[in-house]
């Protein structure tokens, strides 16, 4: 088994679908950021076979809720003094801008690349975006 | 300001009043005929589509009012790479209304956030085409009489074919939608349509692939066409394509009061002998649709008759 430390103060961001958690370290830009970060991938799971996990030890600024567009059945433990003071889903926000870009060629955003990527939830259950302007299904 | 860039943009209460007025012009189109006196329609084609934009203009010119606009994006600035923004800015100084067709999916959307005037979406991409949705709305309701408790057949491309998915959505809120969709395993509706639409609406449907198995059932039979670029292999097109052809013998088994009614152009999909038959109806469809178009603009533009 593998053991990597405990936090003092932080956050894990568990569950995360296998092969995923690289997206995230770009997206919170982990690399520039003033923090400890432990990446675990293809750890075992009970509930998903596989699954990957971020340990993030240090203040982080960004709002966490966003990574749920990217997946959004991953969960947030938040460490305060070594302890897990709060444990849950990321809160699917109604709206996101410049976070995930639309795959669809056809899109207007294909070819007026100054347009913002923006994706309206339409599916809360199932997590569903879709792009405001073509109205595509954004597909993680 | 209102626009349509969606089907749905209009509410129940809206699509009923622009229904009304369409079939208002069609009583007594001399009445409308100075309705829009001095107003201009900017038709803003970045691709061509020659029925749709002769029908918005020629809805214009029998309002009374003048066109101006580009019929391809060669001949217009996107050419330099002026983006939709930005056309949509200037052209909102020189006209009153735009309609706009541009195969980029959500163009007429960006173009709608920008804009000083109302734009309708003459069609974007595989995306929505509204004022068909409208034509198809008031072909049948002038028709038939009603837009309620009908069964609807889709036969062909039911899976690429945007105006199945539009019409689909618009008559689904109507009470007693039934629908029956014929089309082989490859063109199928997209599943978000069935579960998203039919599915979690509890509306009733079918699925077939006989066309004259069904037909006897049928208020209205819409049909598109299957393309060969559709399918996998060549084999495949040929031993399909019948299933999906409108013919005289077909019609023979279809109820005397069914409608043919058909989004054109129309190339095989419907054998040439059928025209003459009163229940095919898409030439008058056609029709149809610069009256309702003719109802959209003065609707948008906030005029009443006389």
């Amino acid at each position: 088994m593998l053991n990597i430390g405990g936090l003092n103060q932080g956050v894990v961001i568990d569950h995360i679908k296998a092969g995923g958690a690289m997206k995230i370290y770009e997206y919170l830009n982990l690399e520039k950021q003033d923090c400890s970060v432990a990446i675990i991938k293809n750890a075992k799971s009970s509930k998903m076979g596989k699954k990957d996990i971020i340990k993030i030890e240090g203040p982080i600024t960004v709002d966490l809720d966003m990574l749920g567009v990217l997946d959004p059945d991953l969960t947030l433990d938040i460490i305060e003094d070594g302890k897990i003071t709060a444990k849950r889903n990321p809160r699917l926000p109604a709206q996101v801008t410049g976070i995930i870009r639309c795959k669809n060629p056809r899109c207007i955003t294909s070819t007026e690349q100054e347009l913002p990527h923006r994706f309206r939830l339409t599916n809360k259950e199932k997590g569903l975006y879709r792009c405001i302007y073509c109205e595509q299904a954004y597909k993680r | 300001m209102k626009h349509v860039i969606s089907p749905l943009d209009l509410s129940m209460e809206e699509l009923d009043k622009v229904l009304s007025l369409a079939e208002s012009i069609l009583q007594d189109p001399e009445k409308y005929s100075e309705c829009c006196h001095g107003k201009k329609l900017a038709t803003l084609f970045y691709e061509p589509s020659t029925r749709t934009r002769l029908s918005f203009e020629a809805a214009m010119l029998n309002l009374g009012g003048s066109v101006l606009g580009f019929s391809s994006a060669d001949s217009s600035s996107a050419a330099k790479g002026e983006s939709v923004a930005d056309t949509i800015r200037v052209v909102s100084s020189y006209a009153d209304i735009c309609a706009m067709r541009h195969p980029k999916e959500g163009a007429p959307y960006v173009a709608s956030i920008h804009s000083g005037i109302p734009v309708i979406n003459a069609g974007d991409g595989g995306h929505n085409h509204p004022t068909q949705t409208l034509t198809d709305l008031f072909t049948i309701k002038t028709l038939k009489g009603r837009l309620d408790h009908l069964t609807i057949g889709f036969c062909g491309d039911l899976k690429f074919g945007r105006t199945v998915h539009s019409l689909i959505n618009a008559m689904v809120r109507y009470p007693g939608s039934r629908f029956i969709l014929i089309s082989p395993d490859e063109l199928r509706i997209p599943t978000y349509l069935r579960e998203e639409v039919l599915e979690a609406g509890n509306i009733p449907y079918q699925e077939s692939k006989v066309l004259e198995d069904v037909m006897p059932k049928l208020d209205i039979l819409y049909m598109t066409r299957v393309q060969k670029e559709r399918f996998f292999n060549e084999e495949d097109y040929i031993r399909l394509k019948d299933s999906f052809i409108l013919d005289a013998a077909k019609m023979q088994c279809a109820g005397k009061d069914m409608l043919v009614l058909h989004p054109l152009p129309r190339v095989n999909e419907i054998a040439t002998e059928v025209d003459d038959d009163p229940r095919a109806v898409y030439f008058r469809q056609a029709q149809l649709g610069v009256y309702v178009r003719m109802a959209l603009i003065m609707t948008l533009l906030g005029i009443s008759a006389g």
